[in-house]
């Protein structure tokens, strides 16, 4: 059965596309298969380590390593004293990097409880232990600095190397600075008829915890070529970050990315992957390196912990005028993503209301003495609506207008721009964009019937020690990053009549290879069972940017519908050779080549095995790139019924509803999924989840059981609808859906709340204790 | 020492160190099927394996008391030809997406269906929050779970 999707006048009819298929390595998984990164024995493999810094920062006066090296057992210790000192970002990003240049292998100074002091290879991870403790290092403590607006001051320099460069202020610790006025800021305020006065916002540090952590495994294959197996979201940003930073032949440094055990961001990173490398090239042997959960938390990286400001400006019909924001983020010890996570922060909010004329976005990245935050699904965007959406809602009270009214009376619209979109982009200025698919007004109005938005709103319904509210919040993201991501698909015909495909992208249990194998299918017009898809090995798939910024689908998908459509073009060329038909009559469909004439018919198979042995022998393949000048927004409204418990401060999400405009969807599960994880992701970013520290910047958490994810039984009802729309630069009409639903929960769940007991929490996340508080000077 | 148990229904022998855990011998014995070991107290679920038909975290259960048991993995049920009806279910919900905490997972709901068939989803809820399920936000794997139910009942 077909499904048809009606836009304007085109029709679209799809026969892969949009439909429940078995995801790509659906049974491997259920089975149990040796699908990651740890699941392979290599003889003679050596496990590494690093000691991991115990001040927040400080010089290493020196290292002492003679009686670890005295221990049986222990192969190589790598510090300060023996490696390259090349300046580098650890962000896996388009080159060169927006991030600064102000990491180094092994430095002689630490700047984070956490922070790499050196690292031991041997027979087994108890010797290494062992090592490690015998290992004496001796610092030179430094006073140091947590907040970033101390930081700013410039009392204690961070980063004062004089060999690093892209950063904005090295004396004052800042990274990345930005300053966008349009319009009159000043002026629009003052003469605004509704006005928010400044608010302030918090968001908390919170880590992505991957069920697999960082994992490597490296090692020589027979002709002397550098194996990286490891658990990443960015292989071919690896190889070129190890290429430079080891002074090793980009040629022969193979990545191989095997299934990978979640990423949410933490993965879009060459962390531990140098480490493994220098030590297999040094001592010849295969050598693995797995974070513990403390070091994935603490040595890792984090969502940035931010501070934001926001003003707003409504006339008296309650259309925005002005919109001021002012973003503060804490980076922690290096700079890895900060000036793109500060631009996401405003590029990825602002735009959503382009009425406004006056906007103004100020930020700032800094540098502190915690542990390094870097990209985390949302990218700034989540921090930047959790202030924006907050002060919408609190505009409509002031105005004394429904929230929802004031959204839909200034949200953008097909066919408009902002001008934001021009002025931020990634670290730099961005691509102008018009946006070509919008359903968001119809988001909005399906969503507050499915959560009875009359029915609760206003009521504070009382059930015992409980009061519920129902909050909202609206939300756009990105598909990609516009003329930066690129991604390249190859495809071959075999000799059965099936396809294989080669993408660099990478699916990190996204489902990419799924969806972009129906995306194949259904351009060349061969069922979905009929393709193999071969991805993420920077040796033999075509190069692709990576995981990240939700641009699989639209930028990787793109490429794989151009790869499909030239070798249709092919298959078709070389059938109308072999039965001497004008290949405009000719169109493939279920495996076979068809003259729409006659209904004659020549199978794949005898396509692909006649071209192999018989007829004008050819391999039949097709590549294909695709970087596109848009990075067409999803839209999402989110809807949420929460109970709160007035003794005990509680917030207990009851019902929550996404409905998102991803464009096309390709794939209905794999897309509710992305979207329900986000929403969880989303909830505990809101409710509980936090990395605290010590006074000394110590994480004192960093487990399970302190740190709190939710569990199944702590989730509400969930109800993702998506309301399709085409867009014309999308493979098939489809846009992202990875991150935008991780914006929602934060805002939504703040506005329930202030609707059930008129409190406002701007400080992230909100804990009982907080809540309890709030409601006792509230005197509720 | 050498260490004697039935895993997936066949008697073996293995060597173990002293103080090993279940799962760093089975993980030895290139039983890769068993995932985790990264949080090593069993509060993730991803090394889940039955012992003598209960659920337990193999990084937390040392080897000495293995001795004589029964212990049961991934593959001790359906394989990459003939999976299962929960493995089956898991994989058409869209209750996976990266994978690796799903075998844990579905050997916590092979146990649950097997000694309760017909779980409210409060019980399927309740066997769920024995694992971190970082990507999925559970909702489809619950789903998954009383869909397998459902075609119990019906007796597909």
């Amino acid at each position: 059965m077909s499904r048809i999707i009606k836009e304007e006048a085109i029709i679209k009819e799809f026969n892969t596309v949009g439909k429940n298929v078995e995801k790509y390595d659906g049974l491997p998984l259920v089975t149990g298969q040796p699908l990651f990164t740890d699941d392979i024995f290599l003889p003679d493999m050596l496990h590494a380590k690093i000691l991991t810094s115990p001040h927040p920062h400080a010089e290493i006066v020196d290292i002492n390593d003679s009686e670890a090296l005295k221990i049986p057992g222990v192969r190589i210790i790598l510090s300060y004293k023996n490696t390259p000192r090349i300046a580098h970002t650890t962000a896996g990003q388009g080159y060169p990097e927006p991030s600064p240049y102000d990491h180094f292998m092994f430095d002689k100074k630490v700047r984070f409880i956490g922070d790499r002091v050196c690292a031991i290879g041997g027979d087994s991870i108890e010797i290494v232990e062992e090592a490690l403790s015998k290992i004496k290092v001796t610092y030179k403590e430094l006073p140091y600095i947590l907040d970033p607006e101390e930081a700013m001051k410039g009392e204690v320099i961070i980063h004062d190397e004089d060999d690093i460069s892209g950063v904005y202020d090295k004396d004052r610790n800042i990274i990345s600075h930005v300053e966008i006025p349009i319009g009159d800021v000043e002026n629009g305020l003052k003469e605004s008829y509704y006005k928010v006065e400044e608010e302030i916002y918090f968001t908390q540090p919170v880590q992505h915890t991957p069920i697999e952590t960082h994992i490597t495994i490296t090692y020589f294959d027979e002709y002397g070529n550098l194996i990286v197996r490891t658990s990443t979201q960015v292989p071919f940003h690896i190889r070129r970050i190890l290429s430079k930073i080891l002074e090793f032949p980009m040629k022969k440094i193979r990545v191989i990315k095997p299934r990978v055990g979640g990423g949410f961001g933490a993965k879009q990173e060459m962390l531990i992957e140098d480490i493994c490398s220098l030590m297999t090239i040094r001592t010849k042997k295969p050598v693995r390196m797995e974070l513990t959960r403390k070091e994935e938390f603490i040595s890792s990286r984090l969502r940035h912990p931010s501070k934001i400001w926001i003003k707003l400006g409504a006339d008296k019909d309650g259309k925005l005028n002005t919109i001021d924001m002012k973003v503060l983020l804490n980076n922690g010890g290096y700079g890895t993503h900060g000036p793109t996570v500060l631009f996401n922060s405003g590029s990825k909010t602002l735009p959503l209301y382009n009425k406004a004329k006056n906007v103004r976005f100020i930020g700032d990245a800094v540098y502190t003495n915690l542990p390094v935050s870097g990209a985390f699904r949302g990218y700034g965007a989540t921090n930047g609506y959790f202030a924006l959406e907050s002060a919408m809602d609190d505009l409509a009270d002031i105005i004394g207008i429904d929230p929802i009214e004031l959204r839909k009376i200034n949200h953008i619209r097909e066919g408009e721009t902002s001008p934001i979109f021009e002025k931020l982009g990634e670290g730099k200025e961005g691509v102008t964009q018009y946006i070509e698919s919008s359903a968001l007004s119809k988001c909005i109005e399906i969503g507050k019937k499915e959560i009875e938005w009359e029915k609760w709103r206003g009521k504070k319904v009382r059930n015992g020690n409980l009061v519920r509210g129902v909050g909202m919040a609206i939300m756009m993201q990105g598909s990609g990053i516009p003329l930066v991501d690129m991604a390249g698909a190859r495809v071959k015909l075999n000799d059965d009549g099936t396809l294989h495909l080669f993408v660099g992208a990478t699916d990190i249990g996204t489902g990419s290879d799924t969806i972009l194998a129906q995306i194949l299918a259904e351009e060349v017009g061969v069922p979905y069972e009929d393709i193999k898809v071969y991805s993420s090995d920077t040796d033999n798939t075509p190069f692709d940017t990576g995981a990240y910024a939700s641009s699989t689908t639209y930028v990787t998908g793109g490429a794989v519908q151009r790869a499909g459509n030239e070798i249709k073009r092919k298959i078709i060329n070389y059938a109308s050779k072999l039965i001497n038909e004008n290949p405009e009559n000719l169109i493939i469909k279920d495996r076979y080549v068809v003259n729409i004439n006659t209904g004659e018919k020549i199978s794949l198979r005898e396509i692909g095995e006649k071209s192999f042995y018989d007829f004008e022998q050819e391999q039949i393949e097709a590549s294909a790139s695709f970087v596109s000048p848009k990075s067409p927004p999803p839209f999402a409204a989110h809807f949420v019924i929460i109970d709160l418990d007035l003794e005990t401060g509680k917030i207990i999400p009851v019902k929550y509803v996404a409905v998102n405009d991803i464009g096309v969807v390709i794939h209905p599960n794999l897309s509710k999924g992305q979207a329900i994880g986000s929403i969880v992701q989303g909830l505990g970013f809101a409710l509980t989840e936090e990395l605290i520290y010590s006074k000394r910047g110590m994480a004192l958490n960093p487990n399970f059981l302190d740190y709190k994810l939710l569990t199944s039984l702590d989730i509400p009802e969930i109800v993702v609808k998506f309301i399709e729309t085409y867009d014309p630069t999308g493979p098939f009409g489809a846009k992202s859906v990875a991150e935008i639903n991780i914006n929602g929960p934060a805002p939504a769940i703040r506005n329930a709340v202030k609707d059930a007991a008129g409190i406002k929490l701007n400080h992230l996340p909100f804990t009982p204790e907080k809540v309890f508080n709030a409601l006792k000077e509230k005197k509720i | 020492m050498i260490i004697n148990f039935i895993l997936n229904g066949e008697e073996v022998n293995f060597d173990a160190y002293p103080g090993e855990t279940l799962f760093e011998l089975l993980r030895r014995y290139h039983h890769y099927e068993v995932k985790g070991n990264n949080c090593k107290t069993g509060e993730c679920g991803a090394c889940t394996v039955l012992i003598d038909d209960k659920p337990i975290p193999s990084c937390t259960f040392l080897v000495g008391k293995v001795i004589g048991k029964k212990v049961t993995t991934i593959k001790g049920f359906g394989d990459i030809d003939n999976p299962d009806l929960i493995q089956k279910s898991f994989v058409e919900e869209g209750a996976i997406q990266c994978g690796y905490c799903i075998p844990g997972i579905i050997i916590s709901v092979e146990n649950l269906i097997k000694k309760n068939p017909n779980p409210t989803r409060d019980d399927i809820k309740e066997t769920l929050s024995s694992h971190i399920c970082r990507c999925t936000g559970y909702v489809q794997q619950i789903e998954a779970v009383e869909k397998v139910i459902k075609k119990i009942k019906e007796g597909k």
